[in-house]
């Protein structure tokens, strides 16, 4: 084997590494968004449920000791913010987008003023499993080392499809997120079932923050998002709101930004940052590709066309 | 006991002394009908009339201020749609309620008022698939709603009620989309339903047509008060037109002037015309016509044949695809530059939502085809607001616009003025090309007759005018000829008095070629 071919292999794998440990947050994120805009609600506050999630799950678990209760308090931490989000747009003429900034603001900012005693401890990590035992190449394990946050994310993918499809929550939530008017036909609660599902919602953005804290980059200081709960709204676009496609969208945008560490780790140390920037530049690729001024987007909820 | 004293015979269905009254609005006053098994019952007036308010009232969107509801002579609070639909009464709404994004099938089974915590799809098509044999019209389950058309549409909405075993089935204006062919096959489908199963049916109507053709017996509201009830053998449009309208109400006939078509330049010429649908789809389909000076020219067709596309495309809401649009021989595109060189006006349908900005006064509204130009600005640029209130003022008294004043807010406006005062300003100068689209949807009689007049009184005097509308019969009352529209072409042209309404209805129905 040549230089090269380790070179052009060890890329190939620190990518593959890199899009399931950047990706991770992404997909709780924007599964948490597909659910809350099947439901004809946009929350564009989960950048705030994320950062405060990263902030409640380092601080938990640093004074408890067990991180998975961290994962759990960033969770309720979410809920919060979501409930909040929901109980605001109940009123008449609140605009969702325009709350789910004030909320994006307000998460930051709450997060930032309670968690300034937590940036310099050091709180227990998450578990990772290995998943790269059988080889001894360390790039192979360091890029197979796998968090169990990833695996129950990779679950919910599924479980959130056939919810979504096979169960009656689910044909409640896609009517109310494609016509109001036949769930009020229906008699549904269409307020009950957009707050619910923008706590949910905000559940899984706040984990998708204990991710980041936790396992990696595994601090906890101000600048650990770079905007992971705004491009996950972006994504869930891309993903045609079908929660599989998240999954892959999330795996693409963790690998996109995974590649600037990878050519760095092999020595290319040029474009460092313009390679950093690609996440940025394929979100606004893909806005730019999938929007049109003329016709809707197929799989949009239908209470967004109108 | 609240019941003593009404005989409730073998009605199913009663609603006795509803009142229904919005703050100062009486919207409904002491109405009462009775819904027989094994009987259509059509229930007539004019928009505003209190048709929607007493149904809602029965189907438990509002609460009666008076009066009670009887299922089976007892009496039953209804607080929702749940309850309604417990007590066996279903309802076909006038707008769809049948979600684009799901399957037939999925349609189907969230009506049902309990669902199953997880639904097994494969069982639940073949359930639905038995039942359906026994049912007028057949759907394949796994086909998506939004490839449907109008007419299935409406068929699956009544399946989705027929389904729930209902006893009383409502309909609210379910042949306002189809075609009168499609509307013929349906209500003879109800009318069967209710003869061979003891159906309840209560029509939503203003046509004379269906209930002369369809319903047994009639109710007519006017202003939110009972007028009478009928057995439909012992009535006939007259009286009915008669009932819904009121005495004393004369509206001025419409005056034709003699046909005056002498140039043989067209004023409007389409040639060739794509535009394109919200999915990139094609709406219109290389569309081309010609409308000479002093014409209507007519366009009928179910909707969502692409007229609301052209009107979009004419009045430069969405960009043409490919073709030309020429006035007078010149190329024309709607900018506004053009749009006032050649004097060329829209009026596209929903004005409040597409020609007017809500939250603006009716004078600044009135003005926003020549805010810019003098009087209403100096220089061609600063706004003279003193001006722009006074041309209001005297549109507002030439087209009787309904308004507290030129300040008023033009979404407080009711339909008909918000019509009105959208016609004011695209007719208070000479026309030259007039495109409107569904003018009287939804209008009274009187706004209705004034809007008409005014039409024609533009193509008295010369201009070019192509009304696009659902309303058949508005098409062969005021054009001089008119095209029926079907998937984006134009398929047949015909004028109002030598027409073949089955030939029309094929036409619409979208069995016909292109003519040649």
């Amino acid at each position: 084997m040549s230089e090269t071919d380790i070179g052009v292999w060890g890329v190939l794998i620190a990518v593959l590494g890199g899009a399931i440990r950047v990706g991770t947050p992404f997909l709780f994120v924007s599964l948490g968004e597909c659910l809350t805009e099947k439901s004809g609600r946009v929350n564009l506050g989960l950048e705030g449920n994320l950062v405060m999630g990263a902030m409640s799950a380092y601080a938990i678990s640093y004074y408890t000791g067990s991180p998975w209760l961290g994962v759990l308090g960033a969770g309720c931490s979410g809920l919060i913010l979501g409930l909040i989000h929901g109980l605001l747009c109940q009123n008449p003429k609140v605009n969702h987008i325009a709350v789910g900034i004030a909320l994006m603001i307000f998460g930051t900012g709450l997060a930032f003023f309670l968690g300034k005693p937590f940036i310099q401890p050091t709180a227990p990590h998450l578990p990772a499993v290995s998943l790269g035992f059988w080889s001894d190449s360390p790039v192979l394990r360091a890029a197979l080392e796998i968090n169990a946050l990833f695996f129950v994310g990779l679950a919910l993918v599924p479980a959130i499809y056939f919810m979504l499809k096979n169960t009656k929550w689910g044909l409640m939530i896609r009517v109310v997120g494609e016509s109001a008017d036949a769930a009020r036909a229906l008699g549904y609660r269409i307020q009950l079932i957009r707050l619910l599902t923008t706590m949910a919602g905000g559940f899984l953005a706040a984990i998708g923050g204990a991710y980041l804290s936790l396992y990696y980059p595994g601090s906890w200081n101000e600048g650990l998002s770079s905007g992971q709960g705004l491009m996950a709204v972006a994504l869930v676009i891309f993903a045609r709101w079908n929660p599989i496609y998240c999954l892959y969208a999330s795996l693409l945008f963790g690998a996109a930004a995974a590649l600037g560490p990878a050519l760095q780790a092999v020595g290319i140390s040029w474009g460092y940052y313009l390679f950093n920037a690609a996440p940025y530049f394929l979100t606004l690729m893909i806005m730019i590709m999938t929007s049109s001024a003329k016709q809707n987007l197929a799989g949009m909820p239908g209470e967004f066309t109108r | 006991m609240h019941s003593s004293g009404i005989s409730t015979g073998e009605a199913v269905l009663d609603a006795f002394n509803i009142t229904k009254k919005f703050g100062e609005l009486t919207a409904l006053d002491g109405v009462t009908i009775r819904l027989k098994p094994g009987s259509i019952h059509a229930l007539l007036g004019e928009n505003g009339a209190g048709k929607s308010t007493l149904v809602k009232c029965i189907m438990g969107y509002y609460n009666p201020d008076e009066g009670q509801i009887l299922v089976d002579g007892k009496e039953q609070s209804i607080n929702q749609p749940k309850d309604a639909a417990a007590l066996g009464i279903g309802m076909v709404y006038q707008h769809f309620t049948v979600i684009n994004n799901m399957t037939v099938l999925e349609n189907i089974v969230l009506a049902r008022p309990a669902l199953p915590s997880f639904i097994d799809w494969k069982k639940e098509a073949e359930v639905v698939s038995k039942k359906m044999q026994t049912m007028p019209f057949q759907f394949e389950l796994d086909k998506q709603v939004s490839s449907l058309s109008a007419g299935e549409k409406q068929k699956l909405e009544i399946i989705k009620q027929l389904m729930l075993n209902i006893r009383v089935l409502i309909l609210d204006e379910p042949t306002s989309v189809l075609t009168p062919n499609e509307a013929d096959e349906i209500l003879q489908e109800v009318k069967k339903l209710s003869q061979n199963n003891g159906l309840a049916v209560l029509i939503i109507t203003h046509k004379f047509r269906e209930v002369m053709g369809f319903a047994d017996t009639v109710t007519v509201l006017r202003k939110g008060a009972f007028v009478g009830s009928q057995t439909v053998a012992e009535t006939n449009p007259e009286i009915l037109s008669e009932m819904m309208m009121g005495e004393g109400l004369d509206l001025p006939p419409l005056e034709r002037d003699a046909t005056q078509v002498n140039s043989n330049q067209a004023k409007l010429s389409l040639k060739n015309l794509s535009i394109l649908d919200n999915d990139g789809l094609i709406a219109v389909d290389d569309l081309s016509l010609q409308i000479y000076p002093g014409e209507i020219v007519g366009i009928a067709g179910v909707s969502g044949n692409g007229q609301s596309e052209l009107t979009a495309g004419l009045g430069g809401q969405r960009a043409l695809k490919n073709g030309v649009i020429e006035v007078d021989g010149q190329t024309f595109s709607p900018v506004r530059r053009d749009l006032q060189k050649h004097r060329y006006f829209v009026l596209p349908e929903e004005p409040l939502k597409n020609a007017c900005v809500g939250n603006m006064s009716v004078a600044d509204n009135m003005a926003l085809r020549n805010f810019d130009l003098a009087p209403n600005s100096w220089f061609n640029s600063f706004l003279n607001f003193s001006a722009i209130k006074r041309e209001s003022k005297k549109l507002i008294t030439a087209f009787n616009v309904k308004t507290p004043g030129p300040d008023e807010v033009i979404s407080n406006l009711s339909g008909g003025n918000v019509q009105r005062a959208v016609l004011a300003r695209e007719l208070s100068q000479q026309v030259n090309v007039l495109v409107i689209a569904n003018p009287c949807f939804g209008l009274d009689f009187k706004a209705v007759s004034d809007i008409r007049n005014l039409i024609m009184e533009a193509r008295n005097e010369g201009a070019a005018v192509l009304l696009i509308s659902e309303d058949l019969d508005e098409v062969l009352q005021l054009s001089d000829r008119f095209y029926v529209m079907s998937k984006g072409k134009v398929v047949l042209e015909s004028k109002p008095n030598d027409v073949d309404l089955t030939e029309i209805g094929k036409a619409m129905a979208g069995h016909m070629e292109a003519a040649a």
